[in-house]
């Protein structure tokens, strides 16, 4: 089981959030989101210019920026 | 007296949709104090009894790092409602239960509405709503917004609960043995010191400094300075050990735990599922096609289309009956009122300029009903997750097209409306930058200045032309974007996280109430003001009149046309007959050249008219005399203004913005004019100040009157850069024989 860069994720791909690297404003959205250790999270989808990415956790869908995604790292699945 | 019942919950929870169920047709919306946040109240009956209800802006969470948010926790601090009630979406309970927590940390009287039932079943999501009450320690009241399922139920329980006197102490949760050490040690100093108390619980003002929550900190400095910094120094003390241990801070590790709670509380059996949860919803099947690499793009091009086609097509005709009515009001002026300056200011000032603003009524209407559909389904949300990539590179967000288009990103629209489109930006940076340059689009009004312009000097190439002048206004305005969110409106991207909700039918009750809400507004303030403004420019166009003697030197040479003219004619004349004699006509045709000329004396005399000729020292260099300075002064008022104004400058009577082949050719045999100069003017027409309509809304959307000032200033500004840059080089290189 690899942990990798959410960035790095494919479409349809899924995994668990292991960390987040980021603090302040941005760090706290994307907490307060529910993308926190333990939450699991399958790439739903990228906009037709690659960025932002469309992920599906806990019921709903939420979008990120790459640059965003970035801070984020998933031990994916399979 | 009346009870208030707030509702909060998180965005696209159905919070609106309830509380229009619960107040009807009772509601008023109005603003938070001091903020362009909306605030709605309403009230509710219940049993005889009255509830005033209020709908707290939607949020995720409470931090003090979006307005929404500080908005909300301080009406439930100061305002302390009797109840809240919480609507948590079912089918997403999880992350909506995370502001339950919040709530109960804050130590609020709570109960939740558990909404969205009918979407959880069909998802086959099955919640034990007992074990949950339970577990919460509140009552937990299923309903389905949408059809009023459960509303009553819902109704009796918070007003039980407002009857009942002992309210539940706010919620602890445990963060860790770290925190929890500095968590007690702060409250215990916090409850001896009574330091901001009555207001909030002493645990909660202890979590918040370990969230370095700016609001709160700045309220703590200001209340006791020397507690405060001991307070901070304990939560630096925390952060920088947490850092050192566990390369973390406090307010991620608070966030962590908070989830992990209701991750516990969901353990315990609240939810369970029925059959395959990994199968696609019928929301993510539309959205494999709808944002779909190549057929996305392909989709958005024709719902924008749809949109603006809808708008300006079909508001046409009510945009016509408005017209009519104040064209009807000022016949009505003119043929009961006494000549003389009343009449002129009613006719020209009030009925043209109120006219002019509640022409716009029922294209706003029609737009805020398109967005209201797009934004209630869901779909507005998925063009700024397709189009964020392109805008982010100016300093905008995704959701910024939608009021670029409006207001003329295609051709002809309104910036009145466009500004107003920018309320679904939730980014207050971005959404500013747009605010001031969805201006330079080209709306319906400048299109007439550019037709005329382009029908004398480039009636060969009028298409590309037209398209050119597109081109232009949107490079400008992104251009322009980007300037203003690298000096002014600095700072970084406001984060992209966002949610996509699941596509929902909207219900017809609930887009009219939207639309209406937002018209409303607009007629309201823009209405006030603008009616003084509109008085303001007639009179600069009007005073002074032209003295004594000029008038009766008009008035001298229209007798001795008639004294020149055959006995006959001037009967004729007389008898106002709809067919003239080629004779008759003739002597009308030299009489009304006359009335233009003396249309252009006292324009040319009045405040106006001065104004034009002593600033033509310096739009000398952009190629303007005073003619163009005045009807640009005009443009001020609409747009449009600009091409009658020109027309009454050049001696016209009575020039139609939609019929101009006359001035047209007018101004394409005048040697003062040629097409540099009308680059020049075109140029201009983009980019200077907006009309005052558009002014009024940016100052209220803004909320400021900064940024309206602003808006004039910059964009002429901007606007006088180009067409001196473009006129002098033009000048310079003898392009065009300039
Ligand atoms: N199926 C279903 N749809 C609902 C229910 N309640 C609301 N909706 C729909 O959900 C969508 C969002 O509802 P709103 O009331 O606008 O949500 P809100 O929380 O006010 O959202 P914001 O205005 O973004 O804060 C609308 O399309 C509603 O028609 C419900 O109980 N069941």
């Amino acid at each position: 089981m690899a942990i990798i860069n959410m960035r790095k994720m494919a479409v349809d791909q899924a995994g668990t959030i292991v960390d987040i690297k980021v603090g302040g404003e941005l760090g706290r959205r994307i907490r307060d989101m529910g993308l926190v250790p333990g939450t699991r999270v399958k790439v739903q989808g990228r906009a037709p210019l690659n960025d932002p990415v469309a992920l599906r956790l806990m019921g709903f869908t939420l979008t990120l920026r790459n640059n965003e995604a970035d801070h984020i790292d998933v031990e994916v699945e399979g | 007296m009346e009870k208030t019942v707030a509702l909060a919950g998180n965005p696209n929870s159905g919070k609106t949709t309830l509380f229009n169920e619960l107040t009807g047709a009772r509601q008023h919306v109005g603003n938070y104090p001091g903020v362009t946040v909306e605030k709605k109240e309403g009230v509710c009956l219940e049993n005889g009894a009255r509830l005033k209800v209020v709908d707290l802006p939607g949020t995720y969470s409470l931090t003090a790092y979006s307005l929404e948010e500080v908005v909300a926790r301080d009406f439930l601090v100061r305002e302390k409602p009797a109840t809240v009630i919480n609507i948590v979406d079912a089918s997403n309970l999880e992350r909506n239960l995370y502001l339950t927590v919040q709530f109960m940390e804050l130590g609020v009287p709570l109960c939740i509405a558990l909404n969205m039932m009918d979407v959880a079943e069909n998802r086959g999501i099955d919640i034990d709503v007992e074990k949950l009450s339970h577990l919460m320690g509140m009552p937990v009241l299923p309903i389905v917004a949408r059809n009023g399922r459960g509303k009553r139920e819902l109704v009796a329980a918070a007003s039980g609960l407002i009857r009942t006197p002992e309210k539940s102490p706010p919620l602890v949760i445990s963060y860790g043995a770290d925190i929890d050490l500095a968590l007690a040690e702060m409250e215990g100093k916090i409850t001896g010191a009574g330091f901001l108390a009555g207001a909030y619980p002493a645990r909660w003002v202890a979590l918040k400094y370990l969230e370095k929550d700016k609001q709160i900190r700045e309220l703590g400095h200001a209340s006791d300075a020397a507690f405060a910094a001991e307070l901070e120094e304990v939560a630096e003390r925390l952060a920088h050990h947490l850092e050192t241990t566990l390369q973390t801070d406090p307010e991620a590790m608070i966030v962590d735990h908070r989830y992990g709670y209701i991750r516990s509380l969901m353990q315990q059996g609240v939810v369970s599922y029925r059959g395959d949860q990994s199968r696609l919803h019928v929301s993510d099947k539309i959205d494999k096609v709808v944002t779909n690499r190549f057929l996305g793009p392909l989709i958005m091009a024709g719902v924008v289309f749809g949109l603006y086609h809808f708008t300006f097509t079909y508001s046409e005709v009510p945009v016509g009956w408005v017209e009519d009515f104040f064209g009807w009001l000022g016949a009505l002026a003119e043929a009961h009122l006494p000549d003389g300056l009343f009449k002129s200011m009613m006719i020209s000032g009030v009925i043209d300029g109120v006219g002019g603003v509640l022409g716009f009524v029922p294209l706003i209407l029609f737009m805020f009903f398109g967005i209201a559909l797009l934004e209630d389904s869901g779909y507005l949300a998925r063009v700024a997750f397709m189009l964020d990539r392109v805008f982010r590179v100016f300093g905008l967000h995704g959701s910024s097209v939608m009021p670029f288009i409006i207001s003329g990103g295609i051709a002809g629209g309104c910036a009145v409306p466009g500004v107003m489109a920018a309320r679904t930006l939730k980014s207050p940076k971005e959404r500013l930058a747009t605010l001031l340059t969805v201006p330079f689009m080209n709306c319906g009004a400048k299109l007439p200045v550019f037709a005329l312009l382009v029908a004398a000097f480039f009636g060969d190439h009028r298409a590309s032309v037209m398209f050119l002048i597109t081109v232009i206004s949107w490079i400008g305005a992104l251009l322009a974007a980007r300037l203003l969110r690298s000096t002014l409106i600095r700072g970084a991207a406001t984060p992209f996280v966002m949610e996509l909700p699941p596509y929902r039918l909207p219900t017809f009750r609930g887009l009219l109430i939207h639309t209406w809400e937002r018209t409303w507004q607009y007629i309201k303030k823009a209405g006030t003001v603008i009616l003084g403004i509109s008085i303001l420019l007639w009179a600069m166009m009007t005073f002074p009149g032209l003295p004594e003697e000029r008038l009766a030197g008009f008035e001298r040479q229209r007798q001795e046309i008639l004294a020149s003219a055959p006995a006959s004619s001037v009967a004729e004349l007389a008898t106002e007959a709809e067919e003239l004699s080629a004779e008759t006509q003739a002597l009308r045709d030299r009489l009304l050249e006359v009335d233009a000329a003396a249309a252009e004396a006292a324009l040319r005399n009045s405040l106006a008219g001065r104004i034009g000729t002593s600033l033509e020292g310096v739009s000398r260099l952009a190629g303007f005399d005073w003619r163009t300075n005045i009807a640009l002064l005009g443009g001020f008022a609409a747009k449009e203004v600009v091409v009658s104004t020109l027309g009454t400058a050049y001696s016209m009577s009575e020039v139609d913005p939609e019929e101009t082949a006359a001035l047209s050719a007018r101004l394409a045999a005048n040697p003062a004019w040629d097409p540099l100069v009308a680059w020049s003017l075109i140029l201009f027409t983009i980019f200077y100040a907006p009309c005052f309509v558009t002014v009024v809304c940016i100052a209220r959307e803004s909320g400021s009157w900064k940024w309206g000032a602003f808006s004039m200033i910059f964009n002429t500004a901007l606007a006088f850069a180009l067409s001196v840059t473009v006129y002098q080089l033009g000048s310079l290189s003898g392009y065009w024989g300039g």
